[in-house]
């Protein structure tokens, strides 16, 4: 097992087992996003609260959702490369900033548009969860802004490694700070997901979706780490051996 | 073997330094001079290689070993607001310090009369004997300069190379990165990096 | 080499020294200690400015739009931290240091709060009666003030450590910054708006508290780690 993982850590047996591997993730996960998408919008019920603007749930959770994984992974994938010095773990987490901050924006649009019909307005300050993404897009703002800044990877793998982890302790304090401000603040309606227990009929296509999000966020994440890594080893010789045999050509 | 972005700066390099003996680094500009006594410092990483103590690799005993040695930069290293008597009372709480009278070591490089003034009135080379007097007065055994003839005039050299042989013979050792010929009366290795 | 061992300076030393050299050297230039408590000021005078100068307003907006300008004024101050140091030297002299790198920073940390966070708390009162704040609740905004001023000295300077060589540092600060000292803010602000309101504000000091300590015996570590990164 652990074998495994040291073989894993080395670039050129990354390289090439990711195309079967997110293959693997990729296409249940498409399936159960195309069965949850169905469900959800034809099959499951209307809510007797929202009607069918509820719907949107099947995006926006799963978004909100793989928006604070992403950043967990990020931050611990920095910090493994960190500590431990493997260089493949800084790449996943460079790989999975844009993908993190794309689910964050997606969470943030999905919501806004959820939450129109009841706020009567396209933004509501007052709700935590809402002003916690935003505060999320900050950090991954940061975070990719100071990787930008850096030129020399190396350095700007590791300086955005303990910017992660300083942050990663901080989003949670967000958190509960913004739970407890907008308690302080209330007058608003606050967003409840779903209400009293979830209808059966809608939960299935939300887990469906909610599985399927993560599938493809996987398979979405080694994809784009393998780019970053071979980008990042573009000089050594097995890239070049590799591009220059045919099969490499593919 | 030393990484500097995406260049290898240089690899299969070894030395050993002994008690007494001056090494000095000669390479062209850009040759990874600084870059390899920044690595002995440790400010940068090696890609591979072992650097050793008195025997024992330097990670395990970071802070025997700073406080073992004094390193003269490029950049002095000195604050410019704060006068030259100032900047060595601060320095004294770095690092060991000898003891050495301030007057003493002031008058030997030829700065006595400058120590009311800020840094900032002085100029590059006086400046740069301010840090040779920070060197001078402290107690440690290993002495690390880059490029030290900078900014000094010929007398200035002359002093530095005295200074370097006098430590030599008390035991101490020392590594220079110069680009210049260097001739001391001590024992002396080399090491040349293309 | 003989005396080595005799003539080591203490673990605390460092921080003292340098603490001491940093507060001589603001000595120096006392417009450095100045200008953010005249921006702070500047910063509280342009909301009755903008928004309009009634009284319900001033007392309503009165905590939060101090603790946005102190954080704004602490902000700015910030980016200076490591610069010059980085600049002359003076941070290389402290990567090869005996003394340990996180209370190096520390100290210099100590030195940035009081010239920048102790001034703010103790003007601000002048400020929060301009706003027609209680005395009572001017003192808990003082004291709110001093434990956030802390923690953002804290993190700040792990910020500053970040972007310290780099280009346009003082914009990418600002942006690594905000978001992480917002739980300072939202409660530091919210609690003195709840003295503000005669209820219980209890919880949010001691929050405050909790999270300057947390700082305080976590901060010094991200920072070191952050110059070392910096200076490579």
């Amino acid at each position: 097992m652990w074998k495994w993982f040291h073989q894993l850590a080395s670039p050129p047996y990354f390289y090439r087992i990711v195309p079967a591997f997110s293959a693997w993730l990729m296409v249940p996960g498409l399936a159960l996003i195309a069965y949850g998408t169905y469900a959800g919008l034809f099959l499951a019920p209307v809510d007797y609260q929202q009607g069918d603007a509820f719907r949107i749930i099947y995006v926006h959770v799963p978004s909100a959702y793989l928006s604070m994984l992403s950043y967990m992974i990020l931050a611990v994938a920095g910090g493994i490369g960190l500590i431990w010095r493997i260089k493949l773990a800084h790449a996943v987490a460079a790989s999975a900033a844009p993908l993190g901050a794309s689910f964050t924006f997606l969470a943030l649009v999905t919501g806004s548009i959820w939450g129109r019909p009841m706020w009567g307005t396209w933004w509501e300050w007052a709700d935590p969860r809402m002003m916690s993404e935003l505060i999320l897009l900050f950090f991954y703002f940061g975070y990719m802004a100071l990787r930008s800044a850096i030129d020399d990877t190396a350095k700007a793998d590791k300086a955005s490694a303990v910017l992660a982890l300083v942050g990663v302790i901080n989003v949670i304090i967000v958190h509960y700070s913004v739970t407890w401000w907008s308690s302080l603040h209330q007058g608003q309606t606050i967003m409840a997901k779903g209400g009293p227990a979830m209808d059966p009929g809608m939960l299935y296509p939300l887990l469906a979706m909610i599985f399927g999000f993560n599938l493809l966020f996987g398979s979405l994440l080694l994809r784009r780490t393998r780019t970053e890594v071979l980008f990042r080893e573009r000089r050594t010789r097995w890239v070049r051996e590799m591009i220059l045999s045919p099969e490499g050509q593919s | 073997m030393l990484f500097r972005g995406d260049r290898c700066l240089f690899r299969n390099v070894s030395f050993a330094v002994e008690s007494g003996e001056l090494l000095i680094l000669e390479g062209a500009n850009g040759s990874g001079k600084t870059s390899l006594m920044k690595a002995i410092v440790g400010m940068l990483e090696l890609e591979s290689g072992v650097l050793e103590w008195n025997g024992t690799p330097v990670g395990d005993q970071r802070q025997e070993f700073h406080g073992s040695l004094v390193w003269l930069a490029h950049r002095v290293g000195l604050k410019a607001d704060l006068t030259l008597v100032e900047n060595l009372n601060f320095e004294a709480a770095l690092r060991p310090q000898a003891g050495d009278d301030m007057e003493v070591v002031l008058e030997r490089l030829g700065i006595s009369r400058l120590k009311p003034l800020p840094l900032r009135s002085l100029s590059a080379g006086q400046q740069r004997r301010v840090a040779l007097a920070r060197i001078l007065m402290s107690d440690v055994s290993l002495w690390l300069m880059d490029e030290p003839f900078t900014n000094l005039d010929r007398e200035g050299r002359a002093l530095v190379l005295r200074l370097v042989k006098e430590h030599l013979g008390t035991g101490g050792m020392c590594v220079m990165a110069a680009h210049q010929d260097i001739e001391i009366d001590a024992p002396t290795k080399r090491v040349v990096l293309q | 080499m003989s005396g080595q061992e005799h003539n080591m300076p203490g673990m605390l030393a460092g921080l003292v020294a340098v603490a001491r050299r940093d507060l001589l050297l603001a000595w120096k230039r006392p417009g450095d200690v100045v200008n953010p408590l005249f921006f702070f000021a500047m910063v509280c005078t342009l909301f009755p400015l903008a928004v309009g100068p009634s009284a319900e307003q001033l007392t309503f907006s009165g905590p939060g739009v101090l603790w946005v300008a102190a954080l704004l004024s602490v902000l700015i101050s910030l980016h200076s931290l490591f610069l010059s140091d980085y600049d002359d030297g003076s941070l290389e002299q402290f990567l090869v240091s005996p003394q340990p790198l996180p209370l190096l920073g520390l100290g210099k940390t100590i030195a940035h709060w009081l010239t920048s966070g102790l001034p703010l708390v103790l003007v601000s009162p002048i400020v929060a009666i301009t706003y027609r704040m209680p005395g009572s609740v001017v003192l808990v905004l003082m004291l709110t003030l001093t434990l956030g001023t802390i923690s953002l000295s804290l993190l700040g300077a792990i910020g500053a450590a970040l972007t310290v060589g780099l280009h346009r540092g003082t914009a990418l600060l600002s942006l690594l910054i905000l978001p992480l000292s917002m739980p300072v803010l939202i409660i530091g602000a919210n609690t003195v708006s709840l003295a503000a309101g005669n209820e219980t504000y209890s919880a949010g000091v001691w929050a405050l508290a909790a999270y300057a300590v947390g700082a305080l015996s976590l901060a010094p570590y991200a920072t070191a780690a952050a110059l070392r990164i910096s200076n490579e």
